[in-house]
């Protein structure tokens, strides 16, 4: 048995130095801006440029809306299939698995075909229709995470039992939704919202072929003209993710992966 | 009402109001999902004309296009089994390895984070390491190891084979746990009972048991490879000519000078991706069977 034990160490020990490296490599880059002695002289950089923050504020926003449009869309269904259309359950988790089956890049590329400048809803000709499409966008690829959240949360708690007793109080559908469901499923919309976050905050493929000045592509850009700034991005992207899925456990959601890059 | 059961109700009368409240989730999925996937499929079944045609198919031959397609395929192929057989080992030695107990939270968090952390700021972090004045690269170096002396560059294959494993591990590990927390503890202990040999407990119990579900895990990551851009972007620009980057530069500026043959490009993918999780699925489906 110590065979196997001493095997197991190896493994985790090996597991560590890679997982561990880049992110000690990372670290200790992105302090060597200024010559001859470690700094935080990149960070300063990063922070005081009108890039990161015109950027991150971009698509932050875009984040938030994100949240609320895939709320709205996802919570009605998940609880209306679940009570009252069972017989749809199949089709619809079809669909939220069609994000992680297709490429971003093939939908996006769908998406400027279909909505592009000459189309029948040229969404993509208007600032603001882009940034719709770009939402839109998001929302499909946080669905897959948003919609096993919600739908774990209301598994949980007997959606069916509360139904009944708020019907029998004589509230209504709507009512019933906002008052008596949502909020007994907080933790479940808070675990998909915190995941979405992580995977739209940097994302690149659908913001930059839709040209939209969100954080992504000015990391790409970022990283194609310095040196030591990406590096302290970086830095930043991983605190961040670690933020978002450590909220996710203190709401007390499952820890989830995205398989979608 | 309360006498009549609720299937024939329903069959009388549609749920308008629960049809009313799934109504939006359908047109979202049918505007923003199905849709442009169809036009892209019709797109390359036609010529130039409008009229149907395979000759764009036929064109996914020519070398450009084949050798990225090749070279994708090769990277997620690589990146995928390299990283199953690591998550596994991982994931095994965190939970049956005799590990101190806070081995498996801390791996399963990590893991959570990590399978998040990628796209443009992993190949930051991946210049910063493996790159020629990454932290592993000058400290080989001093130690006499010249790593890019021996043809190694962080902007090649294998360089974005390894980049790639910092979240394919971690999904390995994710997906595969619960099929490791599957096996019995019982039968272990049944089989050191009959006197087998912890090497064929592995061979004749465990894995047989693990196979399936590490190998559609396997499939999972091999497709999240296959679809991946923005880290390969990132790293390499658009020098390293994997499919998506191909496809990047065709939506960008028809570097093809055939939009119908770039849909081709978009739907081999799509092809690609959706085969691999079909076969994800079925295996999934067989061990639950087992189950």
């Amino acid at each position: 048995m110590t065979r196997g034990r001493f095997g197991a160490w190896a493994a985790a020990g090996l597991g560590a130095v890679y997982f561990l490296l880049p992110l000690i490599a990372t670290f200790e880059f992105s302090l060597r801006m200024r010559r001859g002695q470690y700094s935080f002289d990149a960070y300063a950089a990063v922070f005081a440029s009108g890039g990161f923050q015109a950027s991150f504020l971009y698509s932050t926003g875009l984040a938030l809306a994100t949240i609320v449009v895939a709320a709205a869309l996802v919570v009605p269904t998940a609880y209306f299939v679940r009570l009252r259309l069972p017989h749809l359950a199949g089709v619809v988790e079809f669909i939220t698995l069609l994000p992680l089956v297709i490429p971003a890049i093939v939908l996006v590329f769908g998406y400027i075909r279909l909505y592009g400048s000459s189309s029948f809803l040229p969404l993509t000709s208007t600032s603001l229709g882009a940034d719709a499409l770009l939402m839109f966008g998001y929302v499909g690829l946080g669905l897959p995470y948003m919609y096993r959240s919600v739908d774990t949360a209301l598994q949980a708690i007997d959606a069916r039992t509360l139904t009944e007793a708020a019907e029998s109080q004589g509230a209504g559908s709507l009512r019933i939704l906002f008052q008596v469901i949502l909020p007994n499923i907080r933790s479940g919309v808070l675990s998909g919202a915190f995941l979405t976050f992580a995977i739209v905050i940097g994302e690149f493929t659908f913001a930059s072929l839709l040209d939209r000045p969100a954080f992504g592509p000015y990391l790409q850009r970022i990283g194609a003209s310095r040196a030591y700034e990406p590096a302290a991005l970086a830095v930043i992207a991983f605190a961040l993710t670690w933020a978002c899925l450590g909220l996710i456990q203190l709401v007390g959601g499952a820890p989830q992966a995205s398989t979608r890059r | 009402m309360t006498s009549a059961p609720a299937a024939s109700r329903r069959i009388r009368l549609p749920d308008w109001a629960a049809w009313l409240g799934v109504a939006p989730f359908f047109v979202f999925a049918a505007m923003f999902l199905i849709a442009p996937t169809a036009w892209l499929l019709v797109g390359a079944f036609q010529d130039g004309d409008g009229a149907f045609t395979l000759a764009n198919f036929v064109r996914l031959g020519q070398p450009s296009i084949r050798l990225s397609y090749a070279l994708s395929l090769e990277i997620s192929a690589a990146s995928a089994a390299l990283g199953a057989l690591f998550g596994l080992a991982l994931a095994l030695a965190a939970l049956r390895g005799g590990l101190p107990e806070w081995v498996r939270p801390t791996l399963m968090t990590f893991s959570g984070v990590a399978s998040n952390f990628a796209g443009v700021p992993l190949a930051f972090a991946f210049m910063a390491t493996l790159g020629r004045l990454g932290l592993v690269t000058v400290l080989l170096r001093t130690l006499g190891v010249d790593l890019y002396a021996h043809g190694f560059n962080v902007l090649t294959f294998w360089g974005l084979t390894i980049t790639y494993l910092y979240f394919q591990i971690p999904l390995m590990v994710l997906v595969v746990t619960p099929a490791i927390d599957g096996l019995r503890r019982e039968w272990k202990e049944a089989a050191e009972t009959l006197g087998a040999s912890a090497f064929q407990y592995w061979r004749m119990i465990a894995l047989p048991v693990l196979w399936p579900s590490a190998l559609g895990a396997a499939l999972l990551l091999f497709a999240n490879a296959f679809g991946a851009i923005a880290t390969a972007y990132a790293l390499t620009g658009s020098s390293f000519n994997i499919a998506p980057i191909l496809l990047y530069a065709q939506i960008r500026g028809d570097v093809l000078h055939d939009p119908n043959l770039g849909y081709a490009v978009a739907v081999g993918m799509l092809a690609i991706t959706g085969l691999t999780n079909l076969a994800y699925l079925a295996l999934r489906s067989r061990t639950e069977r087992l189950r």
